[in-house]
């Protein structure tokens, strides 16, 4: 791989130990993947923090780099950690995984990067522009980034992400490539979609029948910000997916030959065999939002379904999101009406990170097929999937 | 008795080690499947299951499983735990990432397939710096 003056002084040491391990670490896996030369990079969100994934070694790496005066070179962001770091307790968490996860927020703050501990990184002020190369890790923001904010980024794991941070570059390969982002198959949505819950169904089913590639979409209409926010983790729950296209909303794959790569069709049928791949047995007996973590506008149709409503006895509704959308959604009154309902709603932390069982609950109920995927082998605990209405109809009673 | 023998391939992590040969003929998920207090394969089914990879010279196809496997192997060294060393067939980013932080030697992509060419037991010295790897 060739190197640049300034790589090859950190490579050897000039900007301390740490740095030289980060940049030996690219270098290596540049040569792995085939890239010929390292890119500058303007942001990096860093997965790898809840210590129930990390554990003890990930700890230990964090601050041995942390006192060697590792120090990131452009704005990084925190992925979930493992818990609310101030409700913790409420959450079932018990003193040593809470003092372990302090310490790991702690080394990544000595070196520079922001504990935001959001998946959503785009919706608290970590939002590159169209075309610029970024390092992230986070499978979901990994596939937003590249398919609706036009950022650049391969699908990078947690010590490649803090690496790339810590010096500023990233192996330059994959879908950092113009050439790579095109679409290399068309799916052609025949199903009837009305809410955030069925763009996760389609993500979901589109995600585990091509498994890898860049699907282009036709006939899903324009949805919003929300809707290929959760497909985006659906996407990449299911499949491997980095990236999409939706035909006319996403704007790159303009004047794209829609006859010369293989073509798939999605209709009612495929979407109902993943729900129902997605649905336990028996009665959820708590009920999940936020994956990926909740935005304002999702904080404010939450509080519009539960208003004037309450959670039934031994039911419960936990909601989550960042802090930085938590405190909006306090100031617009939001967060007073789901709370005010019985609902609890914590941040820093998600369903698929925490330690749910913990917490007593037997069977999560979510409209985010990502959490449903994941959270019966993190969690050991039943999952299924459902419409965010049902949801809360299964929880909330009537009256205050 | 057929002597020393040196195959070439390239050097992952640029480390020099030395050791007994552990040969494994399927993939390693190093979260999950190796305790990192002990260097023990705990993997259910897999054919090193209950062997100590301590101060060995682990061969192997390839790395699967989590990535956080690389942290793991992190934890190993700190723990007096780690391979001496690691060859795969063609090796991925999870096993690349954790060698490279835990200074363990990776080589992968010899001339011949190293699951053959190599025996659990044997003496094998692996030159990440180089990508040679020798069998005594």
């Amino acid at each position: 791989m060739h190197l640049s003056k300034v790589e090859e002084e950190m490579l050897s040491g000039g900007s301390g130990k740490a740095t030289e391990k980060a940049m030996q670490l690219l270098v290596a896996l540049g040569d792995v993947l085939g890239a010929p030369r390292l890119i500058p990079i303007v942001s990096a969100q860093i997965a790898g923090v809840s210590y129930g994934n990390i554990g003890d070694a990930g700890m230990e790496l964090l601050e041995d780099w942390a006192s060697q005066g590792a120090k990131t070179q452009v704005k990084a962001t925190l992925n979930p950690a493992g818990m609310d770091l101030d409700r913790w307790k409420e959450m079932g968490v018990d003193e040593e995984y809470h003092a372990k996860q302090l310490r790991i927020i702690k080394a990544f703050e000595m070196m520079g990067v922001q504990a935001t501990c959001t998946c959503t990184p785009y919706l608290v002020g970590n939002k590159p522009r169209r075309g610029s190369h970024i390092a992230w890790s986070e499978s979901s923001a990994i596939c937003y980034a590249n398919s609706v904010l036009g950022a650049m980024t391969n699908r990078e794991g947690g010590p490649s992400a803090l690496a790339a941070a810590l010096t500023g570059r990233t192996p330059y390969y994959g879908l950092h490539l113009k050439d790579n982002r095109k679409p290399t198959i068309v799916v052609d949505v025949k199903a009837r979609l009305c809410t955030t819950y069925d763009f996760s169904l389609l993500g979901y089913t589109v995600g585990g029948i091509i498994g890898s590639g860049i699907p282009i979409f036709r006939g899903i209409g324009h949805p919003d910000s929300d809707r290929m926010k959760i497909m985006s983790a659906a996407l990449a729950a299911s499949g491997g997916i980095a990236m999409f296209h939706v035909e006319g909303v996403t704007g790159e794959a303009e004047g794209f030959d829609f006859n010369s790569v293989e073509r798939v069709c999605i209709g009612q049928k495929e979407l109902e065999a993943s729900r129902e791949k997605l649905t336990s047995e028996g009665d959820p007996d708590f009920v999940c939002i936020g994956c990926p973590h909740c935005s304002l506008e999702e904080m404010k149709d939450l509080a519009r379904m539960v208003k004037g409503k309450s959670v039934g006895r031994g039911k419960a509704l936990w909601i989550l999101t960042s802090r930085g959308i938590y405190k909006r959604s306090k100031e617009k009154g939001y967060a007073g009406v789901i709370e005010k309902a019985g609902g609890k709603i914590f941040v820093d932390t998600c369903m698929v990170v925490c330690p749910l069982e913990k917490a007593g609950y037997k069977h999560m109920a979510s409209n985010s097929c990502k959490a449903v995927h994941y959270v019966p082998s993190t969690s050991r605990i039943k999952a299924s999937v459902m419409e965010l209405s049902s949801a809360l109809e299964k929880m909330m009673e009537a009256g205050q | 008795m057929r002597g020393e023998r040196a195959y070439i391939g390239r050097g992952v992590a640029k480390f020099v080690g030395e050791g007994e040969a552990l040969v494994s003929k399927q993939g390693i998920s190093f979260f999950g499947g190796v305790d990192p207090k002990t260097g023990i394969v705990r993997e259910k089914g897999h054919d090193l299951c209950g062997a100590d990879i301590t101060g060995k010279v682990l061969v192997f196809p390839k790395g699967k499983g989590s990535t956080v496997g690389s942290y793991v192997i992190y934890q190993l060294k700190k723990n007096g735990h780690a391979p001496a060393a690691i060859v795969n067939i063609e090796t991925e980013t999870i096993i690349a990432t954790g060698c490279i932080l835990a200074e363990v030697p990776l080589v992968d992509k010899l001339e011949k397939n190293p699951l053959k060419e190599i025996k659990t037991g044997d003496l094998v010295l692996v030159d990440g710096k180089t990508g040679k790897v020798v069998i005594r």
